[in-house]
């Protein structure tokens, strides 16, 4: 008999060859090579994704009867997930996430977490974005560390700003010593440039001010310069939806903007809330469903409006951590330990499902409510940095993340 | 100074008269601000939180039954409930208008914030008023959640307002009684899994499977009750002890158990009962038995027990650090220095949770009269600010709602339980500043008539005015631009 036990047996490696085949490749022009380095954006999601539902992992014995209407069925059923690698699957929501998996761009992480082991969205979303182990002891978040500490020579510019944070404020992960610009999809027209001179004035005696002022005024150029150079925001008419839902939308399209700019940032941060699902968060298709689909809206515009960028950038897109494996009373799920990350991109290397996968029977779980986690967040994280970022390892595992020495890297995320 | 951080940092900013009023003796001036209800100051009607629960039930009744109708028509009306709204409040064309729960509540939410705009603008207590927003951001529920949009800000106006000068316990047990924290916080629909309404229906399925052995129930899976942890874990984390008040998770489980039936009026079937839209304790969902909670025994109590938890959590000394801590980076600096939260929370616990003293303390802390110890201002405190300063008051809700959307803080919209962040990190960003900018130059735009821009400073900003800034003033090429350097100098935007 082959039963789904042994394919979920304990700390066996799954490591899915997913087809690798271009035939469901976006249009070839995406595919020049521009050159340059490589491009990186992370995706927050706050308020902490149920990872059993996004990445359903049906063929556990247990998911569908802890799960229970949140469950997502079985690929070929109704409704059902998209396939991975026959024992994982995508909520049916993710149908751009599920083309390029297929076509070999990427990687779904399961059973994975930062090393927060209790509840609190808020300590879960510092420690995400810290780079410690615990919410406190720093005020800086580890990709503005990672910055830092960039190889000379190695952005597309020498000096300035590497990276933008997508809102008007800039998120714990980027903040820190390497000057960080940040840009909302909100556009700002018509700001009298005689003010803006006379205000340069006023603030002179004052460096806090001024440095952000500076940074406003460089910003709006870089925006200005790349909305020419990104192909499909001409066709958007540079439009923002209102939608809530579709905010991360208008985001990663600010996001592709910017980063297409001549001497524009590298690096971007994307953030999205109302993952916090603790009622009514619906199965194959309601309340999460739809978020999801903006999720996977927003990977395809990134992708469409980076164009020609596409081959050299890695997405990385996590939350805070995962939920109960059981539904609440509420047909919800409150708050958990582990859950999913996705690293998409063309410089991925990926078709992929990275899962130790710990089970979900009874003994199985952490606390006998949650997934356990078997893979940490920073393993993920210092790879990119590592193969992809070309930031030294020594860095990584001190300056970058201190007290990581467990979380080893993984190998062979990327490309060559 | 004394005058001007009694007006513009524990107030709201200066109207024309305030700074003059407050120069006898600022201290007195806040002293005689924090006795008794703080009402809305205004003349924005609102209603209740039981009417608009009324008509948006009805409203969605209404949607229902056009559904079942016309079974091709538009699917949008009854799933609006739960769609996220509150950004479509400054753009009402784009509400679709055929959603028939969304016109019931989205005018609740718009004169809600209307109201709340005025109140800051006129009122006479500013200290009272910004104790109440810091109260509010401390409870807080986000109109964001479809199905309290209509209802988020009267959690501010009905259970805070009423006792900002009062107990602690009796704000905390107002606010999590609140129909529009219950619903915020998913606990209305939180069963026991022992209560009476999991037990009868586990008899009944049990019933089922005995006359009909091996048929598999058709349709939906039958309803399997449990609780949600949410409103129990928010509670403790958020409202009262802190993250690292010293609860674990079972902690958080017992208590989840020990307040289901906590809930909301109306509904229909086993969950009719009680006023609609007003709390009730539902007894049939609520867990029976005694329970353990941080380490002591509850006797079973129906309510009673739910509240006997709050009153130990409301004179915890978890809570009054935790309560201390986050006054004291709001009044003081975002880094709260350990003496001044150690003399606040000493206040809160010698008190009993009487607030007035624990204000008190707070006014008599030598680190809250420091003059370079000065907070850069949200986006609320830039805008009330400046309706204090130019003496405008909105009369639309449009100017206040678009206002907020384009500085990045829609009122009522935290987005999460936590509340807006209380530290210049997370409102200092450089394009931040810039919306900043633009907003000025709009309101300078509009207002600048009447109005003598080196007046306005120094009615305003009193001492705080460098000057510099009167110089760029008078030098500047209209009134206009004059009025939006001075909303924009680095004295203007910091409090």
């Amino acid at each position: 008999m082959h039963s789904f036990h042994s394919r979920f047996d304990r700390r066996r490696f799954l490591l899915g060859a997913g087809a690798l085949a271009a035939s469901a490749a976006l249009p070839t022009v995406l595919f020049a090579h521009t050159g340059g380095s490589a491009r990186l954006v992370v995706v927050i999601l706050r308020g902490a994704l149920d990872g059993l539902a996004a990445v359903p992992p049906y063929a556990d014995p247990h998911y569908a009867d802890l799960h229970r209407e949140l469950a997502i069925a079985a690929p070929g059923s109704p409704k059902g997930a998209l396939a991975l690698n026959g024992s994982f699957g995508l909520h049916p929501s993710f149908a751009f996430l599920h083309e390029r998996y297929l076509a070999g761009e990427v990687v779904v992480f399961h059973a994975v977490a930062s090393p927060y082991r209790d509840r609190s969205h808020f300590d879960g979303q510092n420690v995400l974005e810290n780079g410690l182990t615990r919410p406190l002891g720093t005020a800086d978040g580890w990709l503005n560390r990672a910055l830092a500490a960039l190889p000379a020579g190695a952005g597309a510019r020498s000096a300035g700003e590497h990276a933008v944070a997508i809102s008007q404020n800039v998120p714990l992960i980027l903040r820190g010593d390497a000057p960080v610009i940040s840009k909302s999809p909100q556009a700002t027209p018509d700001v009298d440039e005689d003010l803006l001179a006379r205000l340069a004035d006023l603030y002179s005696k004052d460096d806090w001010f001024s440095a952000r002022l500076s940074e406003a005024v460089q910003t709006e150029k870089l925006s200005d310069e790349g909305s020419d150079a990104a192909p499909a925001m001409a066709a958007a008419g540079g439009a923002v939806k209102p939608a809530a839902a579709d905010r991360i939308g208008g985001a990663a399209r600010m996001a592709a903007t910017l980063m297409h700019s001549e001497g524009g940032p590298e690096v971007a941060v994307i953030e999205a809330s109302g993952w916090d699902t603790h009622a009514n968060q619906g199965g194959a298709q309601g309340a999460l469903a739809q978020r999801l689909a903006g999720l996977d809206g927003a990977l395809r515009a990134l992708a469409e409006d980076l164009g020609p960028l596409w081959p050299q950038t890695a997405v990385l897109v996590v939350t805070e951590f995962g939920r109960t494996a059981a539904m609440n009373g509420t047909r919800g799920t409150d708050h958990g330990t582990g859950g999913c990350a996705f690293l998409a991109g063309g410089a991925v290397r990926g078709g992929r499902v990275i899962a130790d996968w710990p089970g979900l029977g009874r003994g199985a779980l952490l606390d006998d409510r949650d997934l356990r986690p078997t893979l940490d967040l920073r393993s993920v994280f210092k790879t990119v940095l590592d193969e992809h970022m070309h930031v030294d390892a020594r860095t990584l595992s001190t300056r970058v993340f201190p007290d990581s020495s467990g979380a080893r890297p993984l190998q062979g995320l990327m490309r060559a | 100074m004394q005058t001007e951080i009694a007006v513009l940092r524990f107030g709201l900013g200066a109207r024309p008269g305030d700074l003059a009023a407050a120069a006898g003796d600022p201290r007195a001036w806040l002293m005689a601000q924090i006795r008794g209800a703080v009402e809305l100051a205004g003349n924005t009607p609102l209603a209740r939180s039981d009417q608009i629960f009324a008509e948006v039930q009805a409203a969605r009744d209404y949607a229902q039954e056009m559904k079942r109708g016309a079974a091709d028509a538009p699917a949008a009306a009854a799933s609006a409930a739960d769609a996220p709204t509150a950004n479509a409040a400054a753009a009402p064309a784009a509400a679709a208008a055929f959603n028939p729960v969304r016109n019931a509540y989205l005018p609740h939410y718009r004169a809600q914030v209307l109201a709340r705009a005025q109140s800051a603008a006129l009122t006479a207590r500013p200290f009272a008023e910004r104790l109440v927003h810091f109260w509010t951001n401390h409870f807080a529920v986000s109109a964001d959640k479809g199905a309290i949009t209509g209802i988020a800000g009267t959690l501010e106006n009905e259970a805070i307002r009423p006792h900002v000068c009062g107990r602690f316990i009796d704000l905390l047990t107002a606010v999590e009684q609140h129909p529009a924290m219950i619903a915020f916080l998913d606990n209305q629909n939180s069963v026991g899994k022992d209560s009476e309404l999991a037990q009868l229906a586990a008899s009944r399925q049990a019933r089922r499977a005995f006359a009909h052995p091996g048929a598999e129930a058709p349709g939906k899976p039958p309803r399997q009750f449990g609780i949600n942890e949410n409103l129990a874990r928010e509670i403790l984390e958020l409202h009262t002890l802190g993250v690292d008040g010293g609860y674990s998770q079972s902690d958080v489980t017992a208590f989840a158990e020990i307040i289901t039936g906590w809930s909301v009026g109306g509904g229909k079937g086993r969950l009719a009962g009680g006023t609609p839209g007003r709390f009730y304790f539902r007894d049939n969902l609520h867990e029976p038995g005694a329970k353990t909670f941080l380490g002591k025994t509850y006797r079973e109590n129906g309510l009673a027990q739910g509240e006997a938890v709050l009153a130990d959590l409301a004179r915890h000394p978890a809570t009054a650090h935790f309560i201390a801590t986050k006054l004291v980076r709001h009044f003081v600096s975002d880094d709260p220095p350990p003496a001044a939260v150690e003399r606040v929370a000493k206040a809160f616990l010698k008190s009993g949770g009487d607030l007035p003293p624990v204000y008190a303390a707070l006014i008599e802390s030598p680190e809250a009269w420091d003059a370079d110890a000065r907070k850069f201002k949200t986006p609320e405190d830039f805008v009330f600010s400046t309706l204090r300063s130019l003496s405008i008051s909105p009369s639309r809700p449009e100017e206040v709602l678009r206002s907020f959307d384009l500085l990045g803080q829609r009122q009522y919209t935290p987005g999460s339980p936590a509340g807006w962040p209380d530290t210049s990190k997370s409102w200092d960003g450089s394009d931040a500043l810039m919306h900043r900018v633009l907003w000025a130059s709009r309101v300078a735009d509009r207002y600048e008539q009447g109005l003598e821009p080196v007046d306005v400073a120094a009615s305003s900003l009193g001492a705080y005015a460098r000057p510099e800034t009167m110089t760029a003033l008078r030098r500047a090429t209209s009134g206009t631009q004059a009025l939006a350097l001075l909303l924009m100098s680095p004295e203007f935007q910091r409090r």
